[in-house]
């Protein structure tokens, strides 16, 4: 494709899986303790998507990356000097709540707004890149609501791989039970993809592509919108971690063969 | 507000955050750096965790696997931070914060990982300070990491400076390695013959060019200078057996030995020719001393990270020590709360954290203040150059006399208008800020890695005998043996307490110690919770004790504080390090107190996280006062000559019968006399009469008050404790172990 792909890739950032997530109640609603001590991460599922639309970006002359991102901004900044080092993109940041317990058509009608009031995005050849799912809790829907918010209609999810054919089209692989992959053709832009883990590897830090990022990031990050998302859109009656049980028992003599055998017996038992 | 008052709000809820630490140590507004901390994180929990958790470290050699560490410094930008952008690097303006943060992130998993990202700088800095243009253009790109599209190896470097072998660490100023004029054809460079032996020399394995001390063995050269020879150059480039170092073995160590032809103009700062002498620019040590005055901060960054990279292991071990154990059941207090329901566990691990805040705190200060002098120092040269001020000795004649002018007006009360002028005037800052930067440097690596050191081991103590087998969480055995290697790189301590025996009786620096008196005093007004109160008083304590020694003899007439006198002067020199630790550490508190809530992700747990660090602090000065106060006493009395049970000893005694006569004027007064003989002569059991403290009253009244603003201390001990056992940690370590 000659001019590439204004590719927007929609992500945020989750607490640490390393650390302690503790859901408690507030007089907002469920949250997780300390969330905006604690340090966090880009959501994996949609790192995965930003890796591969870099990627993509890479192989196609004259495409542009967005990073769409709703979080507090002070967590959205410190998240941007790892990320940032990693690929090149434009932030577009929304300053608002990110946790998981956010109604997800809220989440998508804001991320759609957003995508829509970036500057010079061509909507014919764009790509929404997302995550399939999320760390901070799968609800799995909001890549979707935001593609019918654009009226995206060829959409995928569980991608895996992304390959551009000679004549323009995409050959996506989406995960579907069994291990397997659903293999599908879709003739361009544009298109949404909700990424499974794909196939790329973390991309290391390089500081000089972090340095150039950071010139248009950090004044972007400075004049993010301030939103909060619609009252009583969503309410809980609880939240609690799944349940944990640790049984540890030494052993010395035993096979991998037998200790297979005897956490599969305890697995039916449970 | 009261201390008990505050605790009652709100405690600490979590480990300070990357956020926090940033506004503490004043870089939230450099995003550079903050990026850099992520990228050498990445590398220092990543590749250089896994290589130590596989073993790497119980080999002295050289490995694919260690040099596979230096490969991914290169690509995270790591070897990068030394250059300029314009020589491939990417951080503009000055460093020393930046290596400073380097170091702590590498050292916060690995010492010799540290070390060995150091080492290369080391070896670049003799000519990044006091190289010739056409020198640092070489060996800068040379050893900046390919960029993309470029097909080349960096080069390494090494340094090597090495006392008469077979020491290490001995003495900076005895030479080993000679330089001989060769081949001197009229108008052509002279070709230098350079024998040099080298000991412990850090990557010799594998470097590329060495920055190299050497004394000259020919009368047509002129004293001492530091040449750089390369691997290629004709002769032996032996890099000699590795060192079987006990510590730091992720860095390459060995004992090289150099035979090697190579061009004056390899001489560091290049060379006059005088009456047909070859002079080089600068001697060895005095491109020692610019280098060693910068680097020698990174050093003692990497004991402070240590410390506090044992925290969280240590929380976790404690709080887990009784589980799986048949008594411990869930909901126990043992199974709950483990080791931290014991108040000594807490205590203990309070002193380690508050010994690593200070410590961060002293070298991060060391380093932002080598920042700011960076370019003083080139501007105060250019305006000295200007006056038409030449040569070492009139150069230091004239900065004394801008010293005397800005120590008086340090001097003047604040508000005073005459003050303005040292911050208006740039020689007064240059001199101003070089007195402090030649206290703080040699402060922090002595004090970081010395007592650090002695902080380490209690925190390998605090996990048992885990704490000394290799799967010890946080390789806290091997940090605890490593910073007894970092007590000694780059001078050991003996070269820190010598040089701050000489800088810390500068006037200029002095003067602004009294301001800090008075500056102690204002926080304390504002913030009682902080201890400044007790390091204002300890502050006034060393004061008077210094002046005190500086004019005073021994019991033999003996003058107490000199050179050679260094049972005075070095004990005086450990006592300033703790005041100057403790107040850095105050002082990065107060900074993210003021503007933390300018951040919200700081915001939410601020007054828990302030209120905590501010109980360290007063844990800490409470500690540094006891020790300065231990010290000066000591000094001010342990050179008086104890009164002995001999004629003149008996002339300050009251006799028994003088005292029952006395009895009648003055009842009771037998009661409070100590030193009475008898009338048989007998006198009481005991090494002599006691001592008096002439002319030493106003050190009594100052120690006594001492003591008592000790008040409160051990309640904020209890409070951290208090906070220890409760703070939320992560579900597990965020590196091999």
């Amino acid at each position: 494709m000659s001019n590439g792909y204004h590719i927007v890739v929609c992500g945020s950032v989750v607490p640490d899986p390393l650390q302690t997530l503790e859901p408690i109640e507030t007089p907002a609603g469920p949250a997780l303790k300390n969330e905006m001590l604690l340090p966090a991460v880009l959501d994996p599922w949609a790192a995965h998507a930003l890796y591969e639309a870099a990627n993509l970006a890479a192989h196609a002359a004259g495409s542009k990356v967005w990073l769409v991102s709703l979080g507090a901004r002070a967590k959205l900044r410190q998240v941007m000097m790892t990320i940032a080092q990693k690929v090149s993109f434009e932030l577009v940041p929304i300053d608002g709540p990110a946790s998981g317990f956010i109604d997800a058509h809220a989440t998508a009608a804001l991320l759609a707004e957003a995508i829509q009031s970036i500057t010079g995005l061509d909507r014919s050849r764009l790509l929404l890149f997302g995550g399939w799912e999320s760390a901070s809790r799968g609800a799995g829907v909001t890549m979707q609501l935001i593609g019918e918010r654009l009226g995206i209609l060829d959409q995928f999810q569980g991608v895996d791989q992304l390959t551009m054919q000679p004549d323009g089209a995409f050959e996506i692989l989406e995960r579907i039970e069994g291990g397997r992959h659903q293999v599908s053709l879709c003739q361009g832009p544009p298109a949404l993809f909700g990424w499974a883990t794909g196939n790329l590897p973390e991309p290391r830090n390089n500081p000089q592509i972090g340095m150039a990022n950071m010139r248009a990031i950090m004044p972007a990050l400075q004049r993010a919108k301030t939103v909060a998302p619609a009252p009583d859109a969503l309410r809980y009656r609880s939240a609690s971690p799944p349940k944990q049980q640790r049984q540890t028992r030494i052993v010395k003599n035993l096979s991998a063969e037998e200790i297979a055998r005897e956490i599969v017996a305890w697995i039916e038992k449970a | 507000m009261s201390t008990a008052t505050r605790h009652k709000l709100e405690m600490l809820r979590t480990l300070p955050s990357d956020a926090a630490r940033q506004i503490q140590w004043s870089f939230a507004d450099r995003y550079e750096l903050q990026m850099l901390v992520q990228s050498v994180r990445a590398v220092a929990r990543g590749p250089v965790a896994r290589l130590v958790a596989q073993g790497g470290r119980n080999t002295h050699e050289w490995t694919p696997a260690k040099a596979e560490m230096l490969e991914a410094f290169d690509q995270s930008g790591i070897t990068a931070v030394f250059m300029d952008p314009e020589q491939g690097g990417f951080i503009a303006g000055p460093r020393n914060l930046a290596l400073a943060l380097v170091a702590f992130e590498l050292a916060w998993v690995d010492g010799g990982a540290a070390t060995a990202s150091l080492a290369g700088c080391l070896a670049l800095a003799p000519i990044h300070e006091r190289g010739t243009p056409e020198q640092q253009d070489r060996y800068m790109k040379l050893a900046a990491p390919p960029q993309p599209g470029e097909d080349r190896k960096p080069w390494r470097g090494a340094f090597c400076l090495t006392e008469p072998i077979p020491y290490v660490g001995v003495d900076t100023g005895m030479l080993d390695g000679k330089i001989r004029i060769v081949e001197w054809k009229p108008g052509e460079e002279p070709i230098l013959q350079v024998e040099k032996r080298g000991r412990f020399i850090t990557n010799i394995g594998f470097a590329n060019f060495v920055t190299a001390a050497v004394d000259s063995g020919d009368d047509r050269i002129k004293g001492s200078c530091m040449v750089i020879l390369e691997e290629g150059d004709p002769g032996i480039f032996d890099r000699g057996t590795a060192t079987k170092k006990m510590v730091h073995q992720l860095s390459s160590t060995g004992d090289p030995i150099f035979n090697l032809r190579v061009p004056a103009s390899r001489i560091v700062g290049g060379y006059d020719i005088k009456d047909g002498v070859l002079v080089p620019r600068y001697s060895h040590s005095e491109v020692i001393e610019a280098v060693f005055r910068r680097t020698r901060v990174t050093v003692g960054v990497m004991t402070a990270a240590k410390l506090l990279s044992a925290v969280e292991p240590v929380i976790r071990y404690q709080r887990g020590r009784f589980r799986g154990a048949a008594t411990a059941t869930p909901g126990s207090v043992r199974y709950e709360m483990g080791l931290q329901a014991r108040e000594d566990a807490l205590h203990r691990l309070v002193d380690v954290w508050a010994t690593g805040e200070a410590s961060a705190s002293l070298a991060f200060a060391a380093a932002r203040a080598f920042d700011e002098l960076d370019p003083l120092e080139r501007e105060a040269d250019r305006i000295i150059a200007e006056r038409g001020v030449s040569g070492t000795r009139a150069k230091a004649k004239f900065l004394r006399q801008v010293s005397d002018e800005a120590a008086s007006l340090l001097r003047l009360m604040p508000g005073d208008p005459r003050r303005e002028k040292l911050q208006s005037d740039t020689l007064m800052r240059f001199v101003t800020l070089d007195s402090l930067a030649d206290i703080l440097c040699p402060a922090a690596k002595l004090w970081n890695t010395g007592w650090g050191a002695q902080m380490m081991r209690e925190a390998v103590s605090l996990m048992g005998g885990y704490g000394i087998t290799e799967d010890c969480p946080g390789f806290l055995g091997n940090k605890w043996m490593d910073a007894q290697l970092e007590a000694t790189y780059e001078g050991p301590e003996a070269v820190q307490r010598r040089q701050l025996s000489v800088t810390m009786t500068n006037p200029v620096f002095l003067a602004q110690l009294r301001n800090w008196i008075r500056e102690m005093r204002g926080i304390a007004s504002e913030r009682p919770g902080t201890g400044a109160c007790t390091l204002a008083t300890a502050m006034t304590m060393w004061l008077w004790t210094l002046e005190r020694l500086q004019h005073s003899t021994d019991s033999d007439g003996g003058k107490l504080y000199q050179s050679a006198r260094q049972g005075v002067t070095f004990p005086l020199a450990d006592a300033l390090c703790w005041l100057l630790a403790a107040r850095c550490q105050i002082l990065d508190v107060l900074e993210l107190d003021r503007r933390g809530a300018q951040d919200s992700s700081v915001a939410e747990g601020l007054s828990g996280l302030v209120n905590f660090l501010t109980d360290l602090c007063h844990v800490q000065t409470a500690r540094a006062g006891g020790e300065a106060a231990r010290i000066c006493a000591e000094l001010v009395f342990g050179y008086n000559r104890h009164p002995a049970w001999d004629e003149e000893g008996y002339r300050g005694c009251y006799q028994q019968d003088e005292l029952d006569a006395l009895e009648g004027f003055v009842p009771g007064i037998a009661a409070c006399a100590t030193d009475v003989i008898a009338g048989d002569g007998s006198h009481p059991s005991k090494a002599g009469p006691c001592a008096k403290c002439n002319g030493a009253e106003q050190f009594l009244t100052l120690h006594s008050k001492l003591a008592t603003c000790l008040t409160g201390s051990r309640l904020a001990k209890d409070r951290a404790a208090e906070a220890v056992s409760k703070l939320m940690i992560p579900e597990v370590l965020d590196y091999p172990a």
